[in-house]
């Protein structure tokens, strides 16, 4: 952690800063408008990037959980609650621009298709997850209980997925070169900026969860010395 | 295993509490849906299924919270870790144990709920219960593990059926669409059914090899 410092605090913020700049701008005024839907697409470009980003905080969440479930080591832990919380920012993210985009293309703000289905259900996940630990108590045993559940909802995901999917489906795909040279640039721009913006703020919280450790175990100690 | 197994059904089998109560409170939601929706409206396979599969996940759920608290009351649980058992006999074990009871509540709220929905009971006589079966199967595997996780927090109540209910979600679709085409005669062999045994399948090994890092003191 400490090594990742330097870049984190010094480079981190100002490559978020300069990305989600030129990605607004991309957005707003370089890309054209689609021909269909007009300017409400352009949602498009913060939906699918947050969605991505949905994906990646559980797969961080479940690695983390399996590598604290299988080493015990502190930072594990804390990662996984870091991409826990953050992951969750971004799930709400991708229904509120979700809803926002359907309400004029498809007529309604919400409608039960398979990937809403899904990523509803995944917010659920986490809102449970992040319940379990706010709810359980200051045990030590939380860490483990919260790994369990986050290794066991990773596991759900293909289930879900299958299921949803042959459940019902009207979500629009991006067929193979069906994006425009312009669209795919502001697309990728805004991926990097989303990106950059996923991994500071994990670092942010990294940095606040392991500080708040640090001064649990110095005010443990400094009662033992009274 | 068996022993273990033995031990919870004879505590239940002395009191009658968790089979008792969790007839009567499935009976009730039942009689719920029906003054909800009114008789007329609760028909066709579809959401006779959905409502039976409601009803015994919420019942399911009232047995899941008393699974492990005998033993969380009384501290006997340390006990129980300190005798040579391997962690996931004695997650199959207590699984084995909820499968039985819901299985026994089942087998009589199932037909009866069917009757009160005036649902045609005859052509799935032989399917239902094995629909059931899996159903249960898989509804317990991950509900054991979770209500031993719920039982040592603060918030059990809340706290299951939060953890429990959208990891559930492959599972209530899947064993709906199962017993809905048992209950219209249709094939039920089908693309659900095996959802259902992927489900069973996945959930109970996850459980059996998980459960030692949540029993761990």
């Amino acid at each position: 952690m400490k090594r990742f410092a330097p870049f984190a605090d010094g480079v981190l913020p100002w490559l978020t800063l300069t990305t989600m700049i030129a990605a607004l701008v991309m957005v707003f005024l370089y890309v054209p408008n689609e021909r269909v839907q007009g300017v409400v697409q352009r949602i498009f470009y913060f939906h699918l990037p947050a969605a991505w980003n949905t994906f990646l905080g559980f797969f961080i969440v479940a690695g983390a959980s399996a590598s604290y479930l299988w080493q015990g080591n502190r930072f594990s832990d804390l990662l996984a609650q870091a991409a826990a919380e953050i992951g969750m920012v971004f799930c709400t993210i991708v229904l509120i621009t979700g809803s926002i985009w359907a309400r004029p293309i498809w007529g309604v703000w919400w409608t039960w298709d398979p990937r809403l289905t899904m990523v509803v259900v995944l917010w659920a996940i986490y809102a449970a997850y992040l319940l379990l630990r706010h709810l359980a108590g200051d045990t030590e045993q939380i860490a483990r209980y919260a790994a369990v559940l986050g290794i066991v909802g990773v596991l759900d995901i293909p289930l879900l997925h299958i299921s949803v999917r042959l459940w019902r489906g009207i979500h629009p795909k991006i067929e193979r070169g069906g994006l425009a040279p312009e669209m795919m640039w502001t697309l990728l721009m805004c991926t990097a900026a989303f990106l950059c913006l996923f991994t500071w703020l994990l670092w942010l919280r990294l940095r606040n969860l392991s500080l708040r450790e640090e001064i649990v175990t110095l005010r443990r100690q400094a009662v033992a010395m009274m | 295993m068996l022993a273990l197994l033995w031990k919870d059904l004879l505590l239940e089998f002395r009191t009658k509490e968790r089979i008792s109560s969790l007839f009567v409170l499935s009976f009730l939601i039942v009689l719920v849906f029906v003054f909800a929706l009114s008789p007329e409206q609760i028909q066709g396979p579809a959401i006779e299924a959905a409502l039976l599969w409601v009803t015994l996940v919420f019942a399911g759920m009232l047995s899941l919270q008393r699974a492990f608290l005998i033993e969380q009351e009384r501290g006997c649980f340390s006990g129980l870790l300190l005798t040579p058992i391997e962690p996931g006999t004695l997650f199959l074990a207590k699984m084995l144990g909820n499968v039985l009871f819901l299985l026994l509540v089942e087998l009589i709220v199932a037909p009866l709920s069917l009757a009160l929905f005036s649902a045609p009971l005859l052509p799935s006589l032989f399917m239902l219960p094995v629909v059931l079966l899996l159903g249960t199967v898989g509804f317990s595997a991950l509900g054991t593990l979770f209500a031993a996780i719920a039982v040592r927090t603060r918030a059990r109540e809340v706290l299951l059926p939060v953890m429990l209910l959208p990891l559930l979600v492959p599972l209530l679709i899947a064993a709906v669409k199962v017993t809905s085409a048992v209950l219209t005669g249709e094939e039920w062999y089908g693309v659900w059914f095996r959802v259902l045994v992927a489900f069973d399948i996945i959930f109970v090994v996850t459980g059996w090899l998980i459960f030692s890092q949540v029993v761990q003191e």
